[in-house]
């Protein structure tokens, strides 16, 4: 308890020099927490525009469909399973059909994916409701990301090409009924979206489908050698490999931060041993142990950590909070990036969060702290008290 | 009365036109003599016109009958040793920068090839029109100083990649001199304009095809056959997969 009070009365009477590292320090806390909440906001955000928009409670896939061959996709599609006819009239299960074509926006040609969906569909949130036209159109919608790089608009037409499924060529005019925005790429880039029947009828493929997609998870019991169930955790793979690696990069940075303000917490300690040898020579000959001066001094190191928790919560508190409620506009948007991201993220700072960083950055000073403190125990206090360097 | 003199002479010129008009299906068998054969080999340029600037390829080709083919292109530098092989629906690239093959099937070998107008189909495949296509003489027309049958064919093969064809043949060599190929709904998809027609081993050929994407700007492709030999001795390990890396 005396160390206590004697450390806290010395790094005061330090002045500026603990002022700085405090501050040093609480601005590591801040962004370390900052940028941890940043990437959480935006996998709890990515994971809930997936589902809303792709995934749903899982999809079944018919057993040849890969999503990273575009080259087979044309020839994955196989007759909907009998099984599952009446949750699929209830609504509770929907088809798509996918295959490959072309289109010809203002004379250049590009690569695209078809995507047959039921108009009356509500598990997904692509906007199916607008794929309406006249009898002798064929209505398509896109996403704005889609409409950008093509220069379609609401209302226009383009020339579609593509293959029935016996390989003949055929093209139609498609009209543009609507453009959806998404922060889900994969349900954008380089792809349009057909009613499933009229996609069906231009294939030659009454009653096929590429995926299922079910509005819950429990739907997916059911087991064929002609289709798989791919669960929720299954289809969001790719997004938590990014978000995870996304997650090193920033323990890099947190590294870096923390090693800065380490190296100022180290850096302090070093030069208070050098500089009050005749202290520690005096605290020894008051009847203090070696161990006890030790201490005094890594006591004196970790309440920089202390303080700069304080600090931080000063200001790292409101700001976090205002930002978390007001979300921060990225720069890019996910067309940009081919990433689910929305334009405004939403950072989420769990208790978890703020408690493991102060833990983890008190202790790590403490541990700074000790280091430089330990030629304390090798000291001769005589000498020390004649202020000679050891 | 007045009106049976009037379309009397109508009447007599169909008769006249129908009774000149050789049948469909003989056009076509003169075209697949002139166009098709056992087997062949040449060497020919792409020159690919888009719409910023233009470059050309180089390559040698081997095919055999409707399926099986083999190219190597010879230049530019950078694609100098790409290998092709088509083996009925599959397709090999070999590339010699990567020393990788890479197999593709389906879609792939409708694509462009290299940014042309020319499918890997439009390019590798030797198709005998008889083999596919029902077709009817329709008229007669001028296509620059040739007189020409106009012969409309429709796919009775659903599996053929154009449903549609109309094609402008010769009179007298019984080639085509333009063809317009259509999507199944009607759509004219590409136009080609042959020209250069050369009389080799007694069969007359095309040496210059310019393919027009009508689906999209640009000012074609223009695939020159430098030189060819029709019927040859081509040994079976060209069409094999050891060859793509010889």
């Amino acid at each position: 308890m005396v160390s206590l009070r004697l450390a806290l009365r010395n790094i005061l009477g330090a002045g500026l020099r603990t002022w700085l590292n405090v501050i040093v320090l609480s601005f590591s806390f801040v962004v370390i927490i900052w940028h941890k909440g940043l990437l959480d906001g935006w996998d709890r955000q990515a994971i809930h525009d997936m589902i809303e928009w792709e995934i749903a409670g899982g999809q079944y896939w018919v057993n040849e469909y890969d999503p990273y061959d575009p080259f087979s996709i044309s020839e994955s599609h196989a007759p909907m399973p009998e099984e599952l006819d009446a949750l699929i009239r209830q609504g509770e299960i929907t088809p798509l059909l996918y295959t490959m074509g072309t289109i010809y926006p203002n004379g250049r040609m590009q690569s695209i994916l078809i995507k047959g969906i039921e108009p009356g569909q509500e598990i997904i949130a692509v906007p199916s409701n607008l794929l309406q036209s006249g009898p002798d159109e064929i209505p398509a919608i896109i996403g704005t990301g889609m409409a950008s790089s093509t220069g379609l608009k609401e209302g226009s037409f383009v020339t579609l090409r593509w293959r029935d499924k016996n390989g003949a060529f055929d093209a139609a005019q498609v009209k543009i009924t609507g453009i959806f925005k998404t922060n889900v790429p994969s349900v954008d880039a380089s792809q349009i979206w057909l009613p499933i029947d009229k996609l069906r009828d231009m294939m030659l493929l009454p009653d096929e489908a590429t995926i299922l997609i079910c509005r819950d998870e429990e739907l997916g019991t059911y087991s064929t050698s002609r289709w798989d169930f791919k669960e929720q955790d299954e289809l969001m793979v790719d997004l938590k490999q990014i978000i995870r690696s996304k997650s090193m990069a920033g323990l890099f940075i947190w590294a870096i931060l923390l090693m800065v303000a380490m190296l100022a917490i180290f850096d302090t300690q070093v030069l208070s041993i050098f500089r009050r040898q005749r202290e520690i020579g005096t605290y020894v000959a008051l009847g203090m142990t070696r161990r006890q001066v030790v201490t005094l001094f890594t006591f004196e190191g970790a309440m920089h950590a202390v303080f700069a928790t304080v600090l931080g919560a000063a200001y790292g508190l409101p700001l976090l909070a205002m930002q978390a409620k007001r979300g921060i506009n990225l720069p890019v948007s996910s067309e940009d990036y081919g990433l689910t991201m929305a334009e405004k993220l939403y950072p989420v700072y769990s208790l978890g969060l703020i408690l493991g960083t102060v833990i983890v950055v008190v202790i790590v000073t403490t541990l700074v702290s000790y280091w430089p403190s330990r030629k304390i125990a090798r000291m001769n206090p005589t000498e020390a008290l004649r202020g000679r360097w050891q | 009365m007045k009106k049976l003199i009037l379309t009397f002479p109508f009447m007599v010129y169909s008769l006249m036109f129908s009774a000149q008009v050789p049948d469909g299906k003989e056009i076509m068998r003169r075209i697949d003599q002139n166009m098709s054969s056992e087997n062949r080999s040449f060497t020919s340029k792409m020159i690919i016109h888009s719409i910023r600037s233009s470059r050309t390829l180089e390559s040698r080709t081997w095919t055999r009958g409707e399926e099986n083919s083999f190219t190597e292109y010879l230049f530019p530098v950078r694609e100098q040793g790409t290998k092709m092989l088509k083996l009925e629906n599959q397709l090999w690239i070999y590339s010699p920068t990567t020393d990788r093959t890479l197999q593709i099937t389906g879609h792939m070998l409708r694509q462009a090839v290299m940014g042309s107008d020319m499918s890997y189909e439009d390019l590798m495949e030797d198709t005998k029109l008889l083999n596919h296509y029902n077709a009817a003489v329709t008229g007669s027309e001028k296509v620059g100083d040739d007189d020409c049958w106009v012969l409309e064919l429709t796919a009775f093969d659903p599996e053929v990649t154009y449903q549609g064809k109309k094609l402008w043949v010769d009179k007298i060599r019984h080639i085509p001199l333009k063809e317009e190929l259509f999507a199944k709904s009607g759509t004219l998809l590409k136009r080609t304009e042959l020209s250069n027609i050369t009389n080799i081993d007694g069969r007359w050929y095309p040496k210059k095809i310019v393919f027009k994407d009508m689906l999209q700007d640009g000012e074609g492709t223009e695939f020159i056959i430098e030189e060819i030999q029709f019927n040859i001795d081509i040994p079976d390990h060209v069409f094999s997969k050891g060859s793509l890396k010889k």
